[in-house]
């Protein structure tokens, strides 16, 4: 054994909280910053929840003083900022640490250090973001911080959004080059791409997504800081400023950004869909065009969300065009999973009726969708509530209902355990229920007019019924939730122990391998023969898949705290940058904390280039034990 | 043994003959781009007797062609294995122009 294998030896045998902590706060495993992001995105996800709950309370009956003002302006804030960057993205790169390396075939990540600082900075991001609500207010301008209201008109709310986002966008770039790098080099002998599961595919396409997409909000985050800061004019009209550049930069990065979210939630629908009706997936090979389609066209339609700024005709129609176009891939992805599901044998498990129920929700969120890419008609829907209804509809009908079935899909993968199959049906049934109810009405209260962010409405003005339904579903999505909390505990503390292959009917590689996996994922490098290699190997007889190399010793990256501290370094300076703005007197002295974050920084950086990482070895020895104790 | 050695021998003078021609690409694409350089400067510093457009386009050429050179030349995309880089350069670059070229045909800005 090298000296690196005791310490880690050591290390496991250590006891108590801290050492605990220690673990998880130095970890570079993908199968643990997976956990990680799991409970972060959930932690967010919670707090936007009862947020969400918040603003239906006010809604519920007309001329509510329950949150008035400029508290409900805030609320609607971040219930929109968690929810997109602090809770579906997060978990969306749950699912895709957990999953993409051991469906290709890799031992880890390509950057098990850059994987670690993203989660780290996503984390901390989202921290700055929530502890305004304690320092001063919570952002009020919008999920979309159009300038100049967030840069002139705001106070200081709008600071923390600034720095709070720009750390957590950074760890998304991250995680998102890493994902890429990963899926490009690290497939196993065998795994050509025309083989890789689709998950991995929209994985691969959504990274790509994502580095093409963030710059752009960087920039616009960065300029809105500069304006809001110190006292720049990027945005402001009456020096010279543009404003309406703040929405052109801020959608060409949104509108990729919702394809970001729902491509991964396309994935997990296609390996589930395809695992419970024990079929191979209907049209593979359309699917992956599709996908990398939808990617591509995503950045030709951003100006659907400005068609009431007044771009003009021939703007408004050709991007109308372009919007109607990714209707063309989407209908082939819908038709290929009922085709799926077609003289399937279907098991309806949890994880396989939140797929179902995903198919036709989705397919009215992208209805209402195509209605909103007509430029004439938008002008009637655009501000209402309808266009509510419409984004709920495809991003939890799409977005969540997709991690929701990937959560029971790889939850025995994950974490060794199968979830409580009844009280998951539970959790769908009220979910889905309460879903529809909260969400279809709103489509009515759009089309009659009332306008999305206002606080309160008018007895007489029609909105009360459609509302009070409204409020009432939401309740039914909070004990699907809550029935989802209970489940997770129950199951850790007395669940079923899940075998390898924890359905039974698995097909890719990821149940080829104990669950939860050991360290190194494979003992051995899978040789892939083909779509659903594991299927392929069991319908010829084999339990393991066959393996492309000789046992041997396994290179492993070494624990670091680094990216923790470093992710604590940005921190410090956004918090300096924060409250430069707050009080002029003390400015200086914000800025000096600024400063000495940054250099923080680059010190830990310059520490990392220094130091070298010698990782540790498993040995040969260690790995058959370890395989026998799984078996 | 004779034929195998005279084989690495081969290979030898075959490697050394590339990292030579590799030497004199640098040498002759680093010349080229300080010609660019300057005439991009050249062209400014006539700018009473040339059209504008000519010379902006004349710049922008120029640096183009630049950055061809400062990718192939000097960051080994000509090498083998660059699929992926250049199948990402190109792809945002796409992009970026169909961006770009959006704004300045048919979205309005002031």
């Amino acid at each position: 054994m090298t000296a690196n294998a005791h310490a880690l030896a050591a290390y496991n045998q250590r006891k108590g909280f801290l050492s605990w902590l220690w673990t998880w706060l130095s970890t570079v495993d993908h199968k643990r910053i997976a956990i990680l992001y799991l409970f972060g995105g959930g932690l967010f996800f919670v707090i936007g929840g009862i947020e969400a709950l918040l603003i239906r309370i006010q809604l519920a009956v007309p001329q509510n003083d329950f949150l008035v003002g400029s508290t409900y302006n805030e609320v609607v804030t971040m219930h929109g900022t968690t929810m997109i960057f602090l809770a579906a993205m997060p978990l969306v790169f749950a699912m895709m640490n957990a999953v993409v390396p051991l469906q290709i075939g890799a031992r880890d990540v390509a950057f098990p250090f850059v994987n670690a600082l993203g989660f780290w900075l996503f984390f901390l991001g989202g921290i700055v973001l929530n502890t305004s609500w304690f320092l001063g207010g919570a952002p009020a301008g919008g999920w979309t911080a159009y300038a100049p209201l967030t840069t002139e008109f705001l106070g200081t709310g709008s600071d923390f959004y600034l720095l709070g986002l720009q750390l957590s966008g950074a760890g998304t770039l991250m995680g998102a080059i890493n994902f890429m790098v990963t899926i490009i080099n690290m497939r196993a002998p065998g795994m050509t791409f025309m083989r890789m599961p689709l998950f991995t595919w929209t994985s691969l396409i959504t990274s790509t997504l994502i580095l093409f997409a963030f710059p752009p909000l960087t920039v616009g985050f960065f300029l809105e800081f500069f304006d809001h800061i110190f006292h720049a004019n990027f945005f402001n009209t009456a020096k010279g400023g543009n404003a309406i550049i703040f929405e052109h930069i801020f959608w060409i990065f949104g509108h990729p950004e919702v394809y970001i979210l729902v491509l991964p939630a396309f994935g997990i629908i296609s390996e589930v869909v395809a695992t419970f009706s024990k079929k191979r997936l209907f049209g593979y090979t359309s699917m992956v065009f599709a996908t990398v389609l939808i990617g591509f066209l995503s950045f030709m339609v951003w100006v659907h969300h400005m068609f009431t700024v007044g771009l003009g005709p021939m703007a408004n129609s050709l991007f109308a065009l372009a919007t109607m176009t990714i209707a063309v891939p989407t209908g082939m992805k819908i038709f290929n999973w009922l085709f799926t599901m077609w003289g399937g044998q279907i098991h309806f498990t949890t994880a396989n009726l939140f797929a179902v129920g995903f198919v036709p929700t989705f397919v009215m969120g992208g209805v209402t969708g195509v209605m909103l890419a007509v430029p004439s008609a938008d002008s009637q829907y655009h501000d209402s509530y309808f266009v509510i209804a419409h984004f709920h509809y495809v991003i939890i009908g799409g977005v969540v209902f997709g991690l929701l079935a990937g959560l029971f899909y790889w939850w025995p993968k994950m974490f060794g355990k199968i979830l409580n199959e009844t009280l998951g049906k539970i959790t769908f049934w009220t979910f889905f229920i309460g879903f529809h109810l909260t969400f279809f009405p709103q489509h009515f209260l759009g089309l009659i007019g009332m306008p999305r962010r206002y606080f309160t409405y008018f007895p007489d003005e029609g909105f009360n019924t459609w509302n009070l339904i409204s409020s009432i579903g939401a309740i039914g999505m909070a004990i699907g939730a809550i029935v989802l909390v209970i489940n997770i505990v129950i199951t850790t503390a007395k669940g079923q122990k899940a075998a390898g292959d924890a359905w039974g009917i698995g097909r890719t590689l990821e149940w080829s391998i104990p669950s939860p996996p050991p360290e190194y994922n494979f003992a051995q490098t899978p040789l892939v023969k083909g779509i659903d290699t594991f299927w392929k190997e069991k319908m010829e007889g084999n339990k393991k898949v066959t393996p492309a190399e000789p046992l041997g010793d396994i290179h492993m990256p070494n624990p670091t705290i680094l990216p923790f501290l470093m992710s604590i370094a940005l921190t410090i300076a956004a918090y300096g940058f924060i409250f430069a703005n707050q009080t002029s007197a003390s400015r200086p002295l914000c800025l000096v904390i600024a400063a000495f974050g940054i250099g923080l920084m680059l010190l830990l950086m310059l520490i990392h280039s220094i130091k070298d990482d010698p990782g540790f070895h498993y040995h040969k020895e260690e790995i058959i034990e370890i395989e026998k104790g799984a078996e | 043994m004779d034929t195998a050695n005279r084989q690495s021998e081969m290979l030898d003078y075959i490697a050394k003959q590339r990292r030579k021609r590799d030497l004199q690409h640098y040498w002759v694409s680093f010349a080229l781009m300080i010609v660019f350089t300057v005439l991009a400067f050249l062209a400014v510093y006539f700018r009473k007797s040339i059209n504008d457009y000519l010379i902006a386009f004349f710049i922008v050429t120029m640096a183009v062609v630049q950055v061809i050179f400062q990718l192939y030349y000097f960051m080994h995309m000509k090498e083998k294995d660059h699929g992926f880089p250049a199948l990402f350069l190109y792809g945002g670059a796409v992009v970026v122009f169909v961006t770009v070229l959006s704004f300045v045909t048919i979205v309005w800005i002031s």
